[in-house]
């Protein structure tokens, strides 16, 4: 699915990422996770075409077969051709507009095609009344999936930080992903909240879409990942599924030599 | 070669008249984000103050032309300072912490008073004033041509250069400095550490309009005539220079005053006087696709 | 007792700020320039300034507590009333001529030219957040292409309005492709400087503009081909319409031709608001990152709203110049960029209803101010005045200056400040100016 090889970060004299290689397998939910600092967000942040790699390569191959080559393209073609869907570590959604809104903006692509260049729709004309309805219904069953339903009318930045985060995986779900991306999804929430994240999360996986996901809660990680990478000053130290990495004496040396104590693994 | 020289001495001067006025923009702009575009007419007032000073000062009496300068220099700044107190206190202050645009309207608010207010109370008619430092020397004689180097012109740079000197030393090795400096960091982190943010801005505000009125003394010496309306064009330039160097960086504000002062001296002098402002923006537009943050600006590496 | 003292400060500092540009005036005599002195009229302005300062700092003691309370019951009270208000305003609109009087009528057709140039606008800062301040071009381009193509070529007012339009597009694509990746006040000063390189060209590109003499005999529009001709004869509207032709008839029309385009401003920035281009744009204002993680085309977008705000400045430049007849540069000046900015922020980023409120306060208050100023110098015969009701004209943009100052300082998020969202699942709910960006492009 995922195939990335030889990526370096390089900022002025820093280094972030040195060299990295990993694999994402299809349908998988793959965990990369660190002590700060390990460059974690900057491969997000390549992968996702915020930052054009120093070097190596990012390969993505669809289920169905086609291929992008991640590390060339523009952002936002990442999002629109290569169907790689993201969400952000402090969350970006658009505050001002309301929940639903945030959801067609999402499907701008599928919605624009559909006004004929925006003339046509702008006099009534063309099939973008019925685009729109599809695209509302799209909206509904993703407010449906992660419990918003109620509150679609409101601005986004009027909910509370366990539904915004919430809201930023549906909003990424709208451009029917086939990757998704999600930068520390866990962060700042009590357990229930988690635990429905945990849910969620599976459901998406069910649905096809593969994950990524950047966590520092250990709890979530451990319990829901098929296979976990370990990042150390940007380079892999370990890469495997959940019990190999537990037991693995370099990980935790890593944590326990330079990670803060409530991110030892449990 | 002569000619060109000749235009190099004429583009320095006039470039250090726009860096003195672009440090202001870029001191406001770094510690609080908005332009301020009251500063050109600050500039503007400055010159009219100095000027009502030399008159005054000529009406007391006093011949000595160093003292009448030194005075009217401190008069012009001491006043143009208040101007800068009062208009960031009256204007922005209000502001401060609101929306983005609402500084921005207030500060186009205040240089269309500015500028009115300074027509009503002294017309609108431009004032000339005869050569206060006449002569000059003369450094070379190519086929007639001879490249002349003002006293004036040697004063501006003498002036821009000492003042500078003075600011520099002030921002990096003051406590005052070192205050404008966190400010310019981080604003709330600054007034968390108990660091009088109010004040300090201020302050900023103050030195930027003293600096901007040592401009305005240096150009009606310059240029010998005035008038109301020439705060907004040199403050758009000096907002330009400004920019081109890298808004927020000190030195940067200076060389842009220098490029944009050279720009327009060598464009008008070697192909069209009437499309000097032109050469000036156009060359701001193209340094800012090529280098979207300035010549001496940070690059700004995006968060995400 | 404190408040005496405060005034007393501010009356202190208000003699150091007026003492020598009010009280010294510099006056041309025999011998070059000389001083000349004030003393009443410094007087007059530091004591005004200590009254103010006492009344304002009286009514804040008094009324803080109450006025707290008021606030949000204000601004819920004129979202409200933005109900009634908007179709009050449309028949207020359509029926102005009625009045027959054509002082009313030209003052109308100057506000509704400033409420489509806000509309303009609107879309490039109240949607999609980006700060141009270099608008007035758009509105030259328009003009100047309207009146140089009737002028050498003949074509009237309705074939060259569209082309007008897309003149104005194509400039303002041309300037967006290079600048828009820049952020917040660069792009700000790049518009400003283009704003100013089409004055300059315009001034100086003599062959082409007149420079500064600027362009004369601009044909004015037709109805369905009748001309508006005081000759009164077949094919002028006069004629057809067999009634005798009356200078009156030409402002009707003009006014309702602006009336037109402002409505079709409003009804395309309206329509464009609830579609997926629409939505992107206040997404971006929103968040740029964001819109590029989904897929968005941000600098497309971005020249979008760029082109099409610029159409709409071009299709009020088209009809500044068949309205006036004339053009010349003077009247693209950085002031009119200003001026409509105001407009825009004023009204409240985004929102219809006010930018056409705020244009009528301000536009119809500049115009109401030079009339009553006039009238004030008028009265003043007695000689105590002399000095100043000659210059009282000269106090409106002093005037107006400080009004965008006060009042940016009492409502910095404008007059109608909440926004609206464009689609709803179940009710429309008014969102709080708070949450809603202002952008960074």
């Amino acid at each position: 699915m995922l195939s990335v090889s030889g990526l370096i970060m390089q900022f002025g004299g820093l280094r972030a990422v040195d060299g990295l290689s990993f694999e994402a397998k299809t349908g998988d939910i793959t965990a990369v996770i660190g002590p700060n600092g390990a460059g974690k967000t900057t491969v997000f942040n390549c992968i996702t075409g915020f930052y054009r790699p120093s070097g190596g390569s990012i390969d993505l191959t669809h289920p169905g077969g086609a291929s992008h080559k991640l590390h060339t393209m523009p952002g936002h073609r990442i999002a629109s051709a290569a169907k790689v869907a993201r969400t952000f570590q402090n969350i970006r959604l658009f505050a001002g507009m309301t929940v639903l809104e945030n959801l067609l903006v999402a499907q701008h692509n599928t919605l624009m095609a559909a006004t004929g260049f925006g003339v046509l729709a702008v006099l009534g004309l063309g099939r973008y009344r019925a685009a729109e309805a599809a695209g509302i219904e799209k909206a509904k069953f993703w407010l449906d999936a992660v419990g918003l339903t109620a509150r679609a009318d409101d601005p986004a930045g009027a909910l509370p930080y366990g539904a915004q985060r919430r809201l930023e995986i549906a909003r990424a779900m709208c451009i029917d992903p086939v990757l998704l991306c999600l930068d520390e999804p866990a962060a700042g929430l009590n357990p229930r909240e988690s635990d429905e994240l945990n849910q969620l999360l599976m459901r998406i996986r069910a649905g096809g879409c593969s994950l990524l996901l950047i966590e520092h809660d250990m709890g979530v990680v451990m319990r829901i990942s098929d296979h976990i990478v370990v990042l150390d000053h940007g380079k892999k130290i370990s890469d495997g599924p959940p019990a190999e990495i537990r037991n693995d004496p370099a990980v935790i040396a890593a944590y326990l030599g330079e990670g803060e104590e409530d991110e030892v693994p449990a | 070669m002569a000619y060109a020289l000749q235009q190099l001495i004429n583009g320095v001067t006039l470039g250090m008249i726009y860096g003195l006025i672009a440090v202001g923009y870029t001191m406001v702009y770094g510690i609080i984000g908005m332009i301020n575009f009251a500063h050109g007419d600050v500039f503007m007032v400055g010159s009219f103050l100095s000027l009502i000073a030399l008159l005054g000062l000529a009406a007391l009496g006093i011949t000595s032309v160093p003292l009448a300068l030194a005075l009217t220099l401190i008069f012009a700044a001491g006043i143009a300072a208040l101007y800068g107190w009062t208009i960031e206190r009256v204007a922005y202050r209000p502001l401060r912490g609101s929306f983005r645009l609402a500084p921005l309207i207030s500060a186009i608010g205040m240089s269309i008073t500015l500028q009115n207010f300074v027509q009503v109370s002294q017309g609108a008619r431009v004032k000339p004033i005869e050569a206060i430092i006449p002569g000059g020397i003369q450094i070379m004689d190519q086929g007639g041509f001879a490249v002349r180097l003002s006293w004036m012109q040697i004063a501006i740079v003498v002036i821009t250069m000492s003042i500078l000197g003075i600011f520099t030393w002030l921002v990096t090795k003051t406590p005052l400095g070192r205050t404008m400096r966190a400010c310019e960091q981080d604003l709330k982190m600054a007034s968390l550490l108990g660091i009088d943010t109010d004040r300090t801005i201020s302050l900023t505000f103050v030195i930027g309009a003293a600096l901007a009125a040592v401009a305005g003394f240096m150009f009606l010496l310059y240029y010998g005539v005035i008038d109301f309306y020439i705060g907004f064009i040199a403050g758009v330039k000096a907002f330009t220079a400004a920019v081109l160097g890298g808004i927020g960086s000190l030195p940067g504000a200076v060389l842009g005053g220098l490029l944009i002062g050279l720009i327009e001296v060598f464009w008008s002098a070697y192909f069209s006087v009437e499309y000097k402002d032109v050469a000036a923006f156009a060359i701001l537009i193209v340094v800012l696709i090529f280098m979207p943050t300035g010549i001496l600006g940070r690059a700004e590496v995006e968060k995400v | 007792m404190t408040a005496l003292r405060d005034a007393f400060l501010s009356a202190l500092v208000a003699l150091g700020l007026f003492a020598p540009l009010v009280g010294l005036v510099t006056t041309s005599g025999e011998h070059g320039l000389y001083l000349e002195l004030r003393p009443i009229a410094t007087a007059v302005v530091v004591g005004l300034v200590f009254l103010g300062r006492l009344i304002v700092l009286s009514r804040r003691s008094r009324g803080r507590a109450a006025s707290l309370a008021a606030k949000p019951a204000l601004a819920e009270r004129i979202s409200k009333a933005g109900k009634y208000v908007t179709p009050l305003l449309l028949i207020a609109a359509v029926a102005l001529p009625f009045t027959g009087s054509r002082y009313y009528i030209d003052l109308g057709t100057l506000v509704l030219t400033y409420i489509m140039l806000g509309w303009g606008l609107n879309i490039v800062v109240g949607l999609a957040g980006l700060l141009d301040l270099g608008y007035v071009a758009f509105y030259a381009v328009g003009a100047y292409s309207f009146a140089l193509l009737a002028t050498n070529f003949g074509l009237g007012f309705w074939t060259c309005l569209p082309l007008a339009g897309i003149f104005a597009a194509f400039a303002g694509v041309m300037l967006g492709f290079p600048v828009l990746r820049l952020r917040g006040d660069y792009l700000a000063i790049v518009t400003l400087a283009f704003g100013e390189i089409i004055r300059v060209v315009l001034i100086n590109w003599v062959s082409l503009t007149n420079g500064p003499n600027g362009i004369t005999g601009i044909p004015r529009p037709t109805l369905f081909g009748l001309a508006l001709s005081m000759d009164g004869g077949p094919g002028t509207i006069a004629g057809f319409f067999n009634v005798e032709p009356a200078v009156i008839q030409r402002i009707i029309f003009l006014y309702y031709v602006i009336l037109g385009l402002a409505l079709l401003t409003n009804w395309v920035s309206l329509r464009l608001r609830r579609m997926p281009l629409g939505r992107a744009w206040e997404a971006l204002r929103e968040d740029e990152v964001a819109c590029r993680s989904l897929g968005i085309n941000v600098r497309n977008t971005k020249l979008t709203a760029f082109g099409i705000g610029a159409i709409f400045g071009g299709f009020a430049g088209a009809f500044f110049a068949t309205r006036q007849a004339f053009i010349s540069p003077e009247s693209f000046t950085f002031i009119e960029s200003a001026t409509v900015l105001a407009i825009v922020v004023l009204g409240g980023l985004g929102s219809q209803l006010g930018v056409a409120l705020a244009a009528i306060v301000m536009v119809g208050g500049l115009e109401t101010l030079r009339d009553f100023l006039s009238f004030l110098g008028d009265q003043m015969n007695s000689p105590l005045f002399s000095g100043i009701a000659s210059e009282l004209p000269l106090y409106r943009m002093l005037i107006f200056g400080l009004a965008l100052v006060v009042m940016m300082v009492l409502r910095p998020r404008g007059l109608v400040s909440g926004r609206t969202p464009s689609v709803a699942l179940h009710k429309v709910k008014d969102i709080a100016p708070d949450l809603v960006a202002q952008g960074r492009g």
